[in-house]
């Protein structure tokens, strides 16, 4: 009888292409995703040697982080300049390095263009059972389909590119399960910032996240891909799903997806990812669904999280000194005051987007809440960005860009925008975020910036609001 | 690369735990297309409040950070070990990494040495008024107060920094090795190459 696996043990243990005596595995990578940040020095790299890109055809590229989300065409349909030189200079790297290469791109004006993260799957580039890498952290998301899937540096961008594996030890594996129904209004958004609070930002640190149990069987893909995202804030580099019906439903028909007879066996294949009965996970967290509250978080950390029918904590409350210490020095940087409520946290801005949040299930949950309502006064920006292009016209289709823009929001080209301080949207230093987002840390949506995680229904009651609130109050709970 | 052996001098006793790489290199500089020149916004924020040890003409250049758990968590950017590089960081001495931070330090030739808390703790207070001294050939972490601690590190990567190795070259020496991979692949996972859009 062959041992009892989990998933990850089979993913990997399909892609070793060669172990060595210490452990260290050389493996095979089925998908490498290639933005304009991280890129541009391996492909230098490469030039330098004098080497080609060994699987282009494995490969695609696409702009996300350094892309203004303003208007791309003017009325002409001709492309508008980007200012910022640095910005236009390493997306204009990446225009030539695709072609001169042989990769295939989708430009920032291609419907196609996205956030890599929402393009992936959205494609069917993304695949149960691959290797998926990409030179950004939150490529665990794809974990999502089941895809073993991980951020990479540049130095393994270029050793990707050039070889098409990487030098890998194993990792650990860490399964979390949780069981149960969400209560109302409380999204994928919420359990995964749950169990960041539950285990730190360096909980997963060496392993592999496999999401296990009734809650997450019970999620749609999109929610998977919210959760599986976020596995890096927990320390994890991989989260994964085990694939299901669901998953190959999602699948099925999307453009870069196999086809016909290729599809049967696929799918076949795929039945087999599950982790079998009896295998054995290094570590074990379980969270029960009825515990899980609509979250936001009050720190410089992800794992700062706290229901929204509570308070900042007070630092003196920790018992581990540093993390006390840590706690003041979160409250100065983020203007709070131990005890304060957090319904009496004012806000003045709202970023609905990024990889984590910027999906049509999203949006729709967002819009659903914002329908027929205004944003507060005291918001100065309110901004909704699809991941995609292809997100953006489905959800104008909907109608979804009507109610956006009826209650206040700005309706944006893809990419990712607020979530990070790289592209012209930030938060101004001193000023407070209600963000979709997935890190809160210091200066992350520009210098001194204040950033809230939260899910997109509870940034759209931020912003109808002007402070956080329990969306549960602004919501009809169609199951009482 | 060029090969590492000793890393010897003063350190920054930084002390502070879970530093992202937001804080080591904040976004607006990964626009670059280089690798060089971003030690100026390495730790931007932090050097803005006075008295932070980076600014500390008592440390300056030193090729030695010592800092608290879980250094380099968050994003993959290599700019963070890139930055560290150009204001000329060797090694970082912490009692945990991020699994990416690390990976990135050693393809750029940064040690990172992992010690308990307590010898964190001994070495932050060293580094106030002497230098640090780690020897990767024995695994070892000595200051002049007799004080010798040892740690471990992946005999792969030590061999790598020892000798300065070119981990692509070696990987496309076995370029047959993917090829026989890949032509097994292909018969069972016909799948593999994505569809034309």
């Amino acid at each position: 009888m062959t041992k009892a696996r989990t998933l990850y043990e089979k993913i990997w243990d399909a892609h070793v292409v060669e172990k060595r005596d210490d452990g260290t595995c050389l493996v095979y990578i089925d998908r490498h995703l290639v933005h304009e940040v991280t890129s541009p020095q391996a492909f230098e790299g490469l030039r330098l040697a004098g080497r080609k890109v060994r699987r282009p055809d494995l490969t695609l590229a696409v702009p996300d982080h350094n892309v203004p989300t303003t208007a791309r065409v003017d009325a002409q349909g001709q492309r508008i300049p980007i200012v910022n030189k640095e910005s236009a200079q390493q997306l204009a790297a990446l225009e030539r390095n695709a072609p001169e290469f042989g990769i295939r791109y989708f430009g920032a004006t291609d419907i196609n263009q996205g956030i890599v993260h929402v393009v992936g799957p959205e494609q069917g580039f993304t695949l149960p059972g691959m290797t998926l890498v990409c030179g950004d952290s939150h490529t665990a998301a794809h974990g999502a389909l089941g895809a073993l899937a991980f951020g990479i540096g540049t130095s393994e961008v270029e050793h990707v590119l050039a070889t098409q594996t990487l030098l890998l030890k194993p990792s650990k594996t860490l399964s979390i399960e949780v069981e149960g129904e969400l209560g109302f209004g409380v999204t994928a958004k919420d359990v995964i910032l749950a169990i960041i609070g539950r285990i730190g930002t360096a909980g997963g640190t060496g392993h592999v996240m496999e999401f296990r149990g009734s809650t997450f069987r019970a999620m749609s893909i999109e929610s998977r891909l919210t959760v599986s995202n976020m596995a890096i804030e927990g320390g994890a580099r991989s989260g994964l799903f085990a694939p299901d019906e669901k998953t190959f439903e999602y699948i099925k028909g999307r453009p870069m997806a196999p086809q016909g007879a290729d599809w049967d066996r696929a799918v076949e294949y795929w039945r087999t990812l599950v982790t079998d009965e009896g295998a054995v996970f290094d570590k074990h967290v379980r969270l029960d669904a009825a515990d899980i509250a609509p979250t936001v978080t009050w720190g410089t950390s992800p794992e700062d999280v706290v229901p929204i029918t509570g308070a900042v904590p007070d630092p003196e409350s920790f018992a581990d000194p540093s993390k006390r210490e840590a706690a003041a020095k979160s409250l100065a940087y983020m203007g709070l005051t131990a005890g304060q409520r957090m319904e009496d946290v004012p806000v003045e801005h709202i970023f609905i987007g990024s990889c984590t949040n910027s999906r049509i299930e999203d949006l729709r949950a967002a819009a659903a809440v914002l329908d027929g309502r205004k944003i507060a006064d005291g918001i100065k920006q309110a901004l909704v960005v699809p991941g995609s292009g292809l997100v953006k016209r489905q959800a104008e289709d909907e109608g979804l860009d009507r109610i956006f823009v009826e209650a206040g929001f700005e309706w944006r080209e893809p990419g990712c925008s607020m979530c990070l301080g790289m592209n012209p949207d930030r938060v101004p230093s001193g000023e407070r975020c209600a963000s979709t987002s997935n890190r809160n840390f210091m200066g992350r949506q520009g210098p001194g910036a204040r950033t809230h995680l939260v899910s997109p229904v509870m940034a759209a009651a931020a912003a109808i609001k002007g402070r956080f609130a329990d969306v549960r109050d602004l919501m009809v709970n169609e199951r009482a | 690369m060029e090969p590492v052996t000793t890393v010897e001098g003063r350190a920054y006793p930084f002390g502070m735990k879970n530093v992202d790489t937001d804080i080591i290199i904040p976004a607006e500089w990964l626009k670059t297309i280089s690798r060089t020149g971003l030690g100026k916004g390495a730790f931007e924020a932090l050097r803005k409040e006075p008295g932070n040890v980076f600014d500390d003409p008592r440390y300056a250049g030193a090729p030695i950070i010592v800092a608290g758990d879980n250094f380099g968590c968050g994003s993959s950017r290599e700019h963070a070990a890139w930055a560290l590089i150009d204001m000329g960081v060797k090694a970082v001495i912490a009692p945990s990494f991020s699994d990416i931070f690390s990976g990135n330090a050693f393809k750029n030739g940064i040690l990172t040495v992992v010690l308990p808390q307590e010898a964190v703790d001994r070495l932050l207070e060293v580094a106030k008024t002497d230098t640090i001294s780690i020897d990767l050939e024995h695994q070892t972490v000595t200051t002049p107060y007799q004080d010798r601690f040892t740690f471990e590190i992946d005999p792969f990567r030590k061999s790598c920094l020892l000798g300065g190795l070119d981990e692509i070259g070696l990987t496309m020496a076995q370029g047959d090795t993917i090829g026989a991979f890949e032509a097994r692949d292909a018969q069972t996972r016909p799948w593999l190459v994505p569809a034309a859009a």
